[in-house]
């Protein structure tokens, strides 16, 4: 089994959110969820960030910090979208300015739908994504550590 | 042959003392916030992670730096833990923070950059009280020797009062508690990022865990070595009660300036520190 299952690190980036989604998220972190019971600590810092919580429609402004938050990010890594707007763009798809999905600007792992989305499905979300890290650890070790990504 | 038992003591136990106390640091921090907490062996899962991790390098410097920080952190330890010099284990740890200094000053991030400033500020704030608490340890045992200072007599810890309690002021910036955590936050989304260790990652950053651990465990070395007299059943809680009283200051008391700071501890410093050291000397003689 990895260390990654025990002790991942997240980075909470809002792409243009209206707020709704990471106030849920950062009620995981209060008393009643409690998510550094399972190792999972909040960094605002993509060079020690194991997955990538994104919420929000991103568009062009955004767009930029996103691609380079997730390229400062070492491997192995997951990124999980959340919220119906990181999803898809939600109720601003239709809007000139904005992407419509996370997934049109990075590669996504797990989406977890609901505007706002629950914090319950949040957790739900790392918890899978923690499964695919564990997949990646093992195929990174296979392959050898070092590996130069080209932005 | 009883030094060669400690110093192996210290490498291989070291770190697992100082994880432990990490450790329960982060639990009883959950408790106070009336979380659960994660588990005790967490700081080790931490690490274990990031040696699975890539490693970003910056600039190929960072990684002489860091290693050259565990290095003479590791060498600080094994002078105490052997009942060598004190004065030499000081300077030896005072090297190892400087590394740490220069390994974060040779990123690239403002971030690093802030936090290896104020990190420096931070040691000319409790470099003083140090160098006092060592002198103090010579004017009461006539050596710096730590094998004597272990064998002093058993009123020591009420000759070395003053100095105690500023020594106890100076360790909450050495472990970098609230509210002198200026050069690194315990979390990572307030507005310094992380600091000094903003810029590492994977191994390099698990090298600054490491040599966390042994700090954590020289620290409480020190303070173990102001009760030593009175045997290790009674030191040793003593010592460990003190090192957790740290986490309490940690958690009642918000983030001052680096001029507050300064000031703060430069006072304490005079005040019980320097004045202890007067009257000590002027008892001795």
């Amino acid at each position: 089994m990895s260390f990654l299952k025990r002790s991942p690190w997240i980075l909470h980036y809002a792409a243009t959110s209206c707020n709704g989604c990471d106030i849920e998220l950062l009620a995981c972190l209060t008393p009643i969820y409690d998510l550094e019971r399972f190792g999972i600590i909040n960094t605002g810092n993509p060079k020690h960030a194991d997955i990538l919580l994104v919420t929000g429609s991103v568009n062009e402004e955004s767009r930029r910090v996103l691609e380079n938050l997730y390229h400062q990010m070492p491997e192995p890594k997951a990124v999980v979208a959340i919220g119906a707007c990181a999803l898809s763009g939600g109720i601003f798809r239709p809007a000139y300015n904005v992407y419509g999905g996370i997934d049109q600007v990075i590669p996504v792992d797990v989406y977890v739908p609901g505007c706002a989305a629950r914090p319950e499905a949040i957790i739900d979300g790392v918890v899978q994504a923690l499964a695919l890290l564990d997949a990646r650890a093992k195929a990174h070790k296979r392959r050898g550590q070092v590996s130069i990504e080209s932005p | 042959m009883n030094a060669w038992v400690a110093a192996l003591g210290f490498l291989v136990f070291g770190p697992l003392l100082g994880a432990l106390l990490a450790g329960i640091d982060r639990r009883l921090t959950a408790r106070l916030q009336a979380r659960q907490g994660p588990p005790l062996l967490q700081p080790v899962y931490d690490v274990l992670k990031l040696l699975e991790k890539d490693t970003l390098v910056v600039t190929p410097l960072q990684g002489l730096y860091l290693w050259l920080f565990l290095f003479f952190m590791i060498g600080a330890g094994l002078i105490l833990f052997t009942g060598g010099d004190l004065l030499l284990s000081l300077f030896a740890l005072t090297v190892s923070g400087i590394f740490l200094c220069l390994a974060a000053e040779s990123t690239n991030s403002p971030y690093s950059h802030l936090g290896a400033s104020r990190e420096l500020m931070l040691m000319m704030a409790y470099e003083p009280m140090l160098l006092v608490a060592a002198l103090g340890f010579y004017l009461t045992n006539d050596s710096f020797r730590v094998s004597v200072i272990t064998e002093a007599a058993p009123w020591q810890p009420l000759q070395l009062l003053g100095i105690l309690v500023g020594f106890l002021f100076v360790l909450t910036i050495k472990l970098r508690k609230s509210p002198f955590d200026l050069s690194t936050s315990h979390h990572g989304h307030q507005e310094l990022v992380k600091g000094l260790t903003t810029d590492f990652s994977g191994h390099h950053l698990a090298l600054v865990e490491i040599g966390h651990w042994y700090e954590n465990a020289i620290l409480l070395a020190w303070l173990y070595l102001f009760f030593a007299p009175w045997g290790p059943w009674l030191a040793i809680p003593i010592a460990l009660i003190l090192f957790f009283l740290e986490v309490l200051v940690d958690n009642t008391h918000a983030r001052l300036t680096w001029s507050h700071t300064l000031k703060a501890s430069w006072w304490v410093t005079l005040l019980l520190g320097t004045t202890n050291l007067l009257l000590l000397a002027w008892w001795v003689r």
